[in-house]
């Protein structure tokens, strides 16, 4: 029995912490290609998932961006508590992992040397979920673009409303979608850049209510979730479905913009309309 | 004597027992529940419908028209769910296509043009989720609504009458005064689909209905809507006129107040109460 005895199995580390799978075209790629990509499928061109703290670098002015209402968090109001537990365990748990407060970053910057409001939403954060304090903070930020005569440029990645906020969650998306209307009415630009994933009450609030809407490849973007439809119509939905392409195809969408080049279309654009 | 009275409290407090989230859900859902079509027949002495939405439709999921509540002109917008199997269809249930929601504002854009109050019936399950919906911008439609109906400068009263389920209720819900019948429900998920994601299991649907506060009371708590309208005892199915009539008498009161106000008066307060939402961070 000693050859059995002494034969260990060989220590092969999970697949998912040495290999990034592209969610669109399966296609497998060592986590430092991946990234090295800026997390872009380096064979189908799936612009994949960024913090909201990756994105900023990528877009505001290297040192102006000034974050804004970090204190504006979750609240639990309800209560919460599900089958896995109470919900202010769980946010409270990514508020330590993730080192942001809710889902949605938001801060004051320069573009390409145009002044404007940013906030960048976070998928890590609870799904992106649209809670009251996300709410919030796309109110107070309209509000204070409006007062400092800023463009408003917000980036979504959401599931949805965040139901452990019960109905205030589905309010939120009257709220941003009133103060929205107001700096629209004030003249100022809001462009709205809808990342994978942008769904639910997120799409259905102010991801879809931009001057322009704009997105990158092969980004995911509906309302109802494919399951969802698929029980509803008892068909099979075409792989292409609720993609950036479909939207544009159908006239949701003004642009699929690289993620290359998003700072200078987003600058470009400020500048035609004289910001 | 004294052995028979304490036998008989017991019984008698049992029918009293409270009801639950999930009770309320039911006779939310209530086919014999009235809907659109009997409140306006109830409360309006003549109402004419308007068809379309200019673009591809005519989505009788929602139904719009202007009517006459006493001596006031209102334009009615609501969800259709229908009463026979064939109104169900035709209604696709009260799900709601995105051609609804643009014939929504197309009217409410003519009733603003007049100063004409609105007056609208939320009872729906949600937006319709299929694949036509989509491809013709479910998510703008109803984006487009709630921007569109914070500002629209005329008086608009909400009354949620049955389901009020999620984003494709809110569509038609943002207004100055929300009324709610008792037994209504108004949820940013079904109870359903909350269940399936937050326990895995459907059929924890009564603790899900608990848990996100669904009811009339608990909303009207947590500052979502303004008032709860009484039915009657049993709920509104047991008589559909004095449940009407309820809803007619704090719809007349709403309208009352609102028209006193000034236009930007009105929008201001409408919004500071959107505003006031969920805002805990002062």
């Amino acid at each position: 029995m000693g050859w059995y005895e002494k034969t260990e199995k060989p220590k092969i580390p999970p697949a998912k912490a040495l290999w990034a799978i592209c969610p669109k075209c399966k296609s497998h790629f060592e986590k430092s290609v991946w990234k090295a990509n800026n997390c872009i499928c380096p064979k189908c061109n799936y612009h994949g998932r960024l913090s909201a703290r990756e994105r900023i670098a990528q877009v505001a002015d290297e040192g102006t961006f000034t974050e804004v209402f970090r204190a504006v968090s979750y609240s639990d109001h309800l209560k919460f508590h599900d089958a896995t537990g109470p919900y202010k365990e769980k946010v409270e748990a990514t508020i330590a992992k993730s080192g942001e407060t809710e889902s949605i970053v938001m801060g004051t910057c320069d573009i390409g040397g145009h002044k404007a409001m940013l906030g960048v939403m976070d998928f890590a954060f609870m799904g992106g979920s649209l809670g009251t304090g996300t709410g919030e903070r796309i109110a107070r930020a309209c509000e204070q673009a409006i007062a400092e005569r800023r463009p408003l440029i917000l980036f979504s990645a959401s599931g949805g409303a965040r139901m452990h906020e019960g109905i205030l969650s589905l309010m939120q998306m009257a709220k941003t979608s009133a103060a929205i209307g107001r700096l629209k009415d004030a003249g100022l630009p809001y462009i709205s850049v809808l990342t994978d994933p942008t769904t639910g009450g997120v799409s259905a609030s102010y991801a879809m209510l931009g001057d322009i809407n704009i997105t990158e490849p092969k980004a995911l973007i509906g309302f109802a979730g494919r399951r969802v439809i698929e029980n509803t119509i008892h068909q099979k939905l075409p792989d292409d479905f609720q993609s950036a392409e479909y939207l544009e195809k159908h006239g949701f969408i003004d642009k699929i913009v690289e993620r290359k080049d998003l700072k200078a279309f987003i600058a470009k654009m400020l500048n035609y309309w004289g910001f | 004597m004294a052995t028979k009275k304490t036998a008989a409290k017991p019984a008698a407090k049992k029918p009293a027992a409270k009801k639950t989230a999930m009770d309320c859900v039911k006779l939310a859902r209530d086919p014999k529940r009235p809907h659109l079509k009997d409140f306006i027949s109830l409360i309006c002495s003549d109402f004419e419908e308007l068809h379309g939405d200019r673009l591809v439709n005519d989505d009788r999921g929602l139904i719009g028209g202007f009517g006459t509540i006493d001596s006031e002109k209102v334009l009615i917008l609501g969800h259709h769910k229908g009463a026979t199997v064939e109104e169900n269809m035709e209604a696709n249930f009260g799900m709601v296509n995105p051609d609804g929601y643009r014939k929504a504002m197309r009217l409410a854009t003519l009733a603003e043009k007049f100063r004409v109050p609105i007056v609208t019936f939320v009872d729906t399950p949600g937006a319709y989720p299929g694949d036509t919906a989509e491809a013709r911008g479910q998510a703008e439609a109803i984006a487009k609504s709630l921007e569109f109906f914070s500002m629209l400068k005329t008086p608009i009263v909400v009354v949620v009458t049955g389901e009020g389920g999620s984003g494709g209720a809110l569509a038609i819900a943002v207004g100055d005064t929300v009324l709610m019948l008792e037994n209504a429900v108004y949820s940013v998920i079904s109870p359903e689909g909350c269940a399936g994601i937050l326990w895995r299991d459907g059929s924890k649907a009564p603790e899900a209905a608990e848990a996100l506060k669904i009811t009339a009371p608990d909303l009207l708590k947590l500052g979502a809507i303004d008032e709860v309208v009484k039915e009657p005892a049993g709920g509104a199915q047991k008589n559909h006129a004095s449940t009407a009539a309820n809803v007619k008498k704090a719809v007349l009161k709403a309208l009352k107040s609102l028209k006193a106000l000034s236009t930007d008066e009105l929008l201001d307060r409408r919004y500071a109460k959107l505003r006031a939402m969920g805002n805990f961070y002062k």
